[in-house]
């Protein structure tokens, strides 16, 4: 099952985990009472909020329930709900709009985080002081700095159209960032970006210090190029990680809601709707509940499905 | 690594590459962190400061912003103001010098409360079934373990929009929408899967030899668990604890679905801190360094175990 070769990639260890029951039982509840004493809280919670509404999902994906009408006929129209959003515009404008930020922030974070872990990896003098710097603006509340990055952004007053106008020599208030049909999509990939990159360096510089020296002193002695050592022996060794950190990324930025929502609330009319917008505006303020749960689903599957293939491929290249 | 024998090793990069690459970190990292200090700076500004242009480096520093922040204010007309007995406080002083009066306490105090409620409460809740659960998949051999691990972890892969529709559902059948209950169950599900993954990995590098010294001693399984196991993996609990409590604290989707007042968390609040005429960003800014500098604080005091808190427990080192 694709399941278990997932939490393998994921965890490494999980094999090396099977392990021997402890020597002899000796008083005390059975090692197999404790086990499930110990599992059953967590399972029970995961059922209560995680699965049973998932259930509850599905079920609702093929009614026309709407939950500002609690009391109104439920009528089950089977798959109508899944055909009509594999119909809807929208909801395939959603799926670019998404497809388009996913792509090209994490493309930019490749770029970004793996470059600066290469030039930490360097241990210049104080560099752990300044990588815990470039850390903290992954660990911020997205919307909150959604929030704030408006702020920012502000044509003429604020900071980023200035400094922009101070390096290019463009008028600050020629463009803005926010609320322009061109740039908008480009705004929400700037803040993710500035968000994210230090978790893609992180993961990527963890990736080069677990290749042993010397791998690279060998290399040294047969005269390989810094370029050829890079291209044999760096990028190779750190895929498997900068995959991981893609993997993790592209999970977060598909789900994306909140940093969006805040900086431009998928404006100007639907160029930054990104999935989950629109499925908020569906689910929460048309309360067409059986349509959203579908396209939850919907959304719920292709995560799952793309994730899964995703580690397959992983797996490869690790094995390799 | 730095301390190698030899004074030319291969692998150690000359000190000209590092100056090279360290200029262009600290260049980066400055860049990064303006926007922080922007805004920390912004907070200190009077409002119209705070939106002059061109933006204002140096300015003459204000706590209007804090006290707008704190306060409710409406404007008054200067002749209603000097008819008012003299101002008690400083802060009224400054409020009155706008020509506004003070109405009463802003709900910012509640909200941050809440935020501290909720997330507390989810934390604690989430760590300790965590550990347990986390425990027993570690040292005892369960029954389809990969697949209840992987099953914890999908979870995860929920758009939270997603799981809110049914649970905006059934939280209105049960009572819970936009209670301190209702919220703190709900982060302590989504925070278990990440305590359960990062708890099993510190669990897993506690030596089992130590528990079976204790067990032979005569210890049962429970009593070595808490009192071998529990002390060993004190720093892996706390690791992850301020990992839930980082998410709690920042967590925005559901808390802005499920809850409009009671039970309201500082980020669905802070974007609707409004003045006269849109957001009132000194108190705005106010705001978010109130509420952002516990996580700075966190994220250095975690350094040593980011990597593994952002990666399940997946990479390590």
């Amino acid at each position: 099952m694709t399941a278990s070769s997932y939490t393998d990639t994921v965890t490494k260890r999980l094999a090396i985990n099977t392990p021997q029951p402890a020597a002899k039982r000796i008083r005390g509840l059975s090692d197999r009472a404790i086990a499930w004493l110990f599992i059953s809280p967590c399972i029970a919670l995961l059922l209560a909020i995680n699965i049973f509404p998932l259930i509850w999902t599905i079920r609702l994906s093929f009614t026309n329930f709407k939950s500002n009408l609690p009391n109104a006929p439920v009528r089950f129209v089977g798959l109508d709900n899944y055909r009509d959003i594999l119909s809807d515009e929208d909801v395939w404008h959603a799926m670019q709009v998404t497809a388009h930020f996913v792509v090209w922030s994490i493309a930019l974070q490749i770029v970004i985080g793996f470059g600066l872990a290469l030039l930490i990896n360097r241990q210049f003098r104080s560099h752990s002081f300044w990588t815990t710097l470039i850390l903290l603006p992954m660990m911020l509340s997205p919307a909150v700095v959604g929030n704030f990055w408006t702020f920012l952004l502000q044509p003429q007053i604020g900071l980023f159209n200035y400094a922009v106008s101070l390096v290019t020599g463009i008028d600050p208030s020629s463009f803005q960032m926010i609320g322009d049909v061109q740039l908008s999509p480009w705004a929400i990939i700037l803040v993710d970006t500035w968000m994210w990159s230090p978790y893609v360096m992180l993961i990527c510089l963890a990736g080069l210090r677990s290749i042993p020296d010397y791998i690279y002193e060998a290399a040294e002695v047969d005269r390989a190029s810094p370029w050829r050592q890079f291209w044999s022996i760096t990028l190779p060794m750190v895929l498997p990680f900068l995959m991981l950190a893609v993997l993790f990324r592209a999970i977060e930025n598909f789900k994306m809601f909140d940093m969006v929502n805040l900086l431009t609330s998928g404006g100007p009319g639907s160029i930054t709707e990104l999935a989950s917008i629109t499925l908020k505006r569906e689910a929460f303020e048309k309360w067409r509940t059986g349509y959203s749960s579908a396209f939850a689903v919907i959304l719920f599957v292709t995560v799952f499905g793309a994730a899964n293939i995703y580690v397959r491929v992983l797996n490869k290249v690790k094995q390799r | 690594m730095t301390a190698k024998a030899s004074a030319h090793s291969i692998v150690e990069s000359s000190p000209r590459v590092k100056a090279f690459a360290g200029a262009i970190v600290i260049l980066y990292a400055v860049i990064t962190i303006v926007p922080l200090l922007w805004i920390g700076a912004t907070a200190f500004k009077s409002p119209s400061d705070s939106i002059a242009y061109p933006p204002k480096v140096l300015f003459e520093p204000s706590l209007e912003g804090y006290v707008n922040l704190f306060t409710m204010r409406s404007r008054q007309t200067p002749e209603f103001i000097a008819s008012l007995p003299p101002p008690s406080s400083w802060y009224e002083k400054l409020v009155r010098s706008q020509n506004m009066v003070i109405g009463g306490a802003s709900k910012v105090v509640p909200r941050f409360l809440n935020s501290l409620i909720i997330g507390f409460g989810s934390t604690f809740l989430a760590v300790f079934i965590g550990t347990l659960a986390a425990y027993a998949f570690s040292r005892f051999r369960v029954p389809f373990a990969d697949d209840l691990l992987f099953f914890i972890l999908s979870t995860r892969m929920m758009p939270p929009i997603a799981v809110a529709i049914p649970i905006y559902l059934m939280y209105r059948e049960l009572n819970l929408t936009d209670t301190h209950l209702g919220m703190i169950l709900l982060y302590t599900a989504v925070n278990a899967s990440l305590a359960v993954w990062l708890l099993k990995g510190f669990i897993d590098e506690i030596p089992r030899e130590y528990e079976e010294a204790a067990l032979v001693d005569g210890y049962t399984r429970l009593q070595a668990f808490r009192k071998v196991v529990l002390p060993q993996a004190v720093t892996g609990i706390a690791a992850t604890a301020i990992f839930c409590l980082i998410f709690s604290w920042n967590e925005y989707a559901f808390a802005v679905l499920l809850t409009s007042g009671t039970a309201q968390t500082m980020p669905p609040f802070i974007p609707f801190i409004i003045g006269e005429g849109g957001q009132d960003w000194p108190a705005v800014a106010a705001a978010t360094t109130l509420f952002l500098v516990p996580i700075v604080f966190f994220t250095i005091v975690l350094r040593k175990h980011l990597l593994r808190g952002i990666t399940f427990g997946a990479v390590r080192k």
